[in-house]
């Protein structure tokens, strides 16, 4: 600007930014803000100094570690060890418990186990099994009766440290067959065994087709699954005449499940979680209410 | 400033007063206010009312209360650890919040009730506000003098005396918010124990932040801030126009009887003149720096400090009292009409104020006597809503919520009401039938998973009523919630 405007009627200069004829007056900023504004000025500076506050240069990388050495990651490692430490007692007597129906009967530790047991459920299974366990296909459901491998909370335990196929030596381990697309059995029987496996559980089917299939049944799959269908817990192999399924009881699945097999995974825990975290997640998958 | 002699003792003060109506702007630095001591009935009663109120302050967290084992023995407690408020005989829970709300509403309406009746009576005698500036100004005065010497130290340059008055000064002000931080953690923690931690450095970040906060604001508000308080920051002026009218009894100036004013020497005719001497007494004892004699305004807290100091002139002059004095709008008018001035407490107004305080507070007392000592929450599981078993059978689970106000262990009684054949269970608790039996342990809520097993008959719909029932057979005490149990048909 060459030359400096003076409003008249308030005698102050003006900024020279004119809209419509009216004029913007250059008013001096107020003092609080300035203030305000200096006084974060400051405070920056001092924070560059206390607190991680610039990149490092391109080549060198890091960045500035400030006086204080602040790191929110050590502040979350120090607040999680010492609730850890605050835990230390319960802890301690959880992994003390002669047996796992002891730390049930005893109402403070089995409260713990169960806290702590829910958060876990939340953190690490809910992902599958649903957020009440009520599981999906393929990932069975928490709260019924019907288990795999057992639900007693040593044998929940034991599935929990190890894991379904996850590739560890302790693995629990079952093979349900491709029967179909491996060539085993020949499509029609596949196709009859669809009938037999829906009559165990009462189910509609053809039974002429059943009957036919009867002997294939006793030759191939009654090893597992029972001369009766019943299933074997020792062997993870699931009960067929009850109305529970883990991927589905209408014809097409169970075709589906006979022709291509099935091996569900679920991981060995005992590789991310503790030996107390494993305890208080059996204690807590136990009390959805299907344990034994 | 210079003092003219009046008639008698009377001196004639020439001052301007400070917060006048002609001298307000939008944004003004403040004028310091040098309020003249004042005797008399209003004064006195000012005094008793501080005594009483800091009294109740400073020393009711000291008042013990036993409660019996486990629960802590001061009277009025707030016990954010333990989420529980203790008041004498009455113990509210986080659940039970909705009675600090009714104690709210009864404040506020006891406020309008009074405000309705006498004018700001809260704000000239009882906000802590009042109280503490009137307890500041007190210091004041006992270290720098009355009035016109400390506008005469104010003055002043900075010598050894004015150094050593005001550092006293302020150092008391400092003791007495001090005090004022530290009687405020006595009510949320037990009393004699955090006053013995607070000296030895073991007390909570919490009360020494709060000591810390309450010192520094009890300082600066009745130190520095003082009438800034009520006439910029505090939302109450703004309402009480609304909650007063034309038969409030308020500190009143009666022009109808003070004008024409004028100063009066000895011996002079009082005829035809009004009994204002304009010798400004009212002026420079007020607090806020106002002139009464404008009228109402947002300004005065109704101290009644200018009453005293009124009446004192009035006596010297041989006129009756009360020039200033409680009186209502409608009373001058009257007066001024040649009718006789009469008090009019009970008005529409009044009784709805009181109707309604009245009703709140029986709300209140009737919700306080009656009590539950158990509550229970039921909470039905979505995630799934139901689950089928491997027998055919379908199963519901419900999260049964047992609070028990009492402080001892009961054993307690959860039954299932629902069709024929329906089972219940809890992981780890005994049942037998359709009822759960369990301990309840004392002064807290016990969280318990109940199933209920059922092979749904064709009869039943989808969504089948059922009712869970919580009973203590010691003291027959009986929750009923009725719930559904869903057979999961589509």
């Amino acid at each position: 600007m060459a030359e400096k405007e003076i409003d008249e009627p308030t005698g102050t200069e003006t900024t020279g930014h004119a809209w419509d004829g009216i004029k913007e007056l250059n008013n001096p900023l107020p003092r609080w803000w300035l203030i305000v504004f200096w006084v974060t000025v400051v405070w920056s500076i001092g924070y560059w100094v206390l607190m991680p506050a610039w990149p490092g240069l391109p080549g060198i990388g890091g960045y500035t570690k400030g006086v204080r050495d602040h790191s929110e990651r050590a502040n979350v490692t120090e607040a999680v060890a010492a609730l850890d430490a605050q835990r230390a007692d319960d802890t301690r007597r959880l992994l003390a418990a002669p047996d796992m129906q002891a730390i049930e009967n005893d109402p403070d530790l089995q409260a713990f186990a169960l806290a702590a047991g829910e958060s876990l459920f939340g953190d690490n299974c809910a992902t599958c099994h649903g957020a009440g366990g009520q599981g999906f296909k393929g990932y069975p459901n928490l709260n019924d009766d019907s288990w795999l491998w057992g639900g007693q909370l040593e044998e929940i335990r034991q599935t929990l440290r190890y894991g379904i196929r996850s590739g560890h030596e302790n693995a629990h381990l079952s093979i349900m067959q491709a029967f179909g697309s491996d060539g085993l059995l020949p499509r029609e029987t596949v196709d009859d065994l669809v009938h037999y496996v829906r009559g165990l559980s009462g189910q509609e089917h053809d039974g002429t087709a059943a009957e036919r299939a009867a002997p294939v049944f006793q030759a191939q799959c009654a090893q597992c699954h029972g001369s009766d269908g019943k299933g074997d817990q020792s062997q993870g192999a699931p009960n067929l005449t009850d109305p529970i399924w883990l991927y589905g009881g209408d014809a097409m699945t169970i075709r589906e499940t006979l022709w291509n097999g099935r091996g569900g995974v679920m991981p060995a825990w005992e590789e991310r979680l503790s030996e107390e975290e494993i305890l208080a997640l059996a204690v807590y998958v136990h009390s959805l209410g299907g344990g034994e | 400033m210079s003092n003219t002699e009046l008639s008698g003792d009377i001196q004639r003060h020439e001052v301007e007063p400070v917060n006048a109506a002609t001298r307000r702007k939008f944004y003004k630095a403040r004028e310091p206010i040098y309020p003249k001591r004042v005797k008399g009935t209003f004064r006195n009663l000012k005094w008793v009312i501080m005594a009483l109120t800091l009294g109740v302050y400073y020393l009711v967290p000291w008042i013990r209360w036993p409660r019996g084992p486990g629960e802590p023995d001061q009277a009025v407690l707030v016990d954010f650890a333990g989420r529980r408020f203790y008041f004498f005989f009455i113990e509210i829970w986080p659940d039970q919040l909705y009675f600090l709300t009714g104690l709210l509403i009864i404040a506020a309406l006891a406020l309008f009730l009074a405000t309705a009746l006498f004018g700001r009576v809260w704000c000239g005698y009882s906000c802590p506000q009042t109280v503490w500036t009137d307890l500041f100004i007190w210091v004041e005065r006992k270290i720098e003098g009355d009035r016109n010497a400390r506008i005469k130290l104010a003055r002043a340059p900075w010598t050894f005396d004015k150094i050593r008055k005001r550092v006293t000064k302020h150092a008391i002000w400092i003791f007495i918010g001090m005090a004022t931080g530290g009687a405020w953690m006595l009510y949320f923690h037990d009393a004699p124990t955090i006053a013995r931690d607070f000296f030895i450095g073991e007390a909570p970040f919490t009360a020494y932040f709060f000591f810390a906060l309450l010192t520094l604001t009890t300082y600066i508000f009745a130190g520095s801030m003082r009438e800034q308080v009520c006439t910029y920051m505090c939302p109450w002026p703004r309402i009480q126009a609304a909650l007063t009218d034309e038969e409030t009894l308020q500190v009143t100036y009666k022009y109808d009887r003070g004008e024409p004013r004028g100063p009066h020497k000895k011996g002079d005719t009082w005829e035809g003149r009004g009994d204002c001497v304009s010798c400004k007494a009212c002026v420079i004892a007020c607090p806020m720096g106002i002139d009464i004699r404008e009228g109402p305004q947002l300004e005065c807290i109704n101290c009644a400090l200018c009453i005293d100091a009124c009446d004192d002139i009035m006596k010297k002059v041989d006129r009756p009292t009360g020039l200033i004095g409680y009186d209502t709008d409608a009373n001058i008018a009257r007066r001024q009409a040649g009718e006789k001035p009469q008090t009019k407490l009970v008005r529409p107004r009044t009784i709805l104020y009181g109707g309604v305080l009245a009703l709140v507070c029986a709300l209140m007392v009737i919700g306080l006597t009656s009590q539950a000592t158990m509550v229970v929450n039921v909470l039905r599981d979505r995630t799934p809503p139901f689950i089928l078993m491997s027998d055919g059978s379908i199963r519901n689970a419900y999260t049964v919520k047992i609070v028990n106000r009492e402080n001892y262990e009961r054993e307690m009684k959860i039954t299932l009401e629902g069709p024929e054949g329906m089972t219940v269970g809890a992981v780890g608790e005994e049942a037998e039938g359709s009822t759960v039996t369990l301990d309840a342990p004392g002064d807290t809520v016990r969280s318990v998973r109940i199933f209920a097993t059922l092979t749904p008959d064709e009869a039943y719909g989808n969504s089948i009523p059922v009712i869970i029932r919580v009973t203590d057979p010691e003291t027959g005490e009986e929750v009923v919630n009725p719930t559904v149990f869903m057979a999961g048909r589509e």
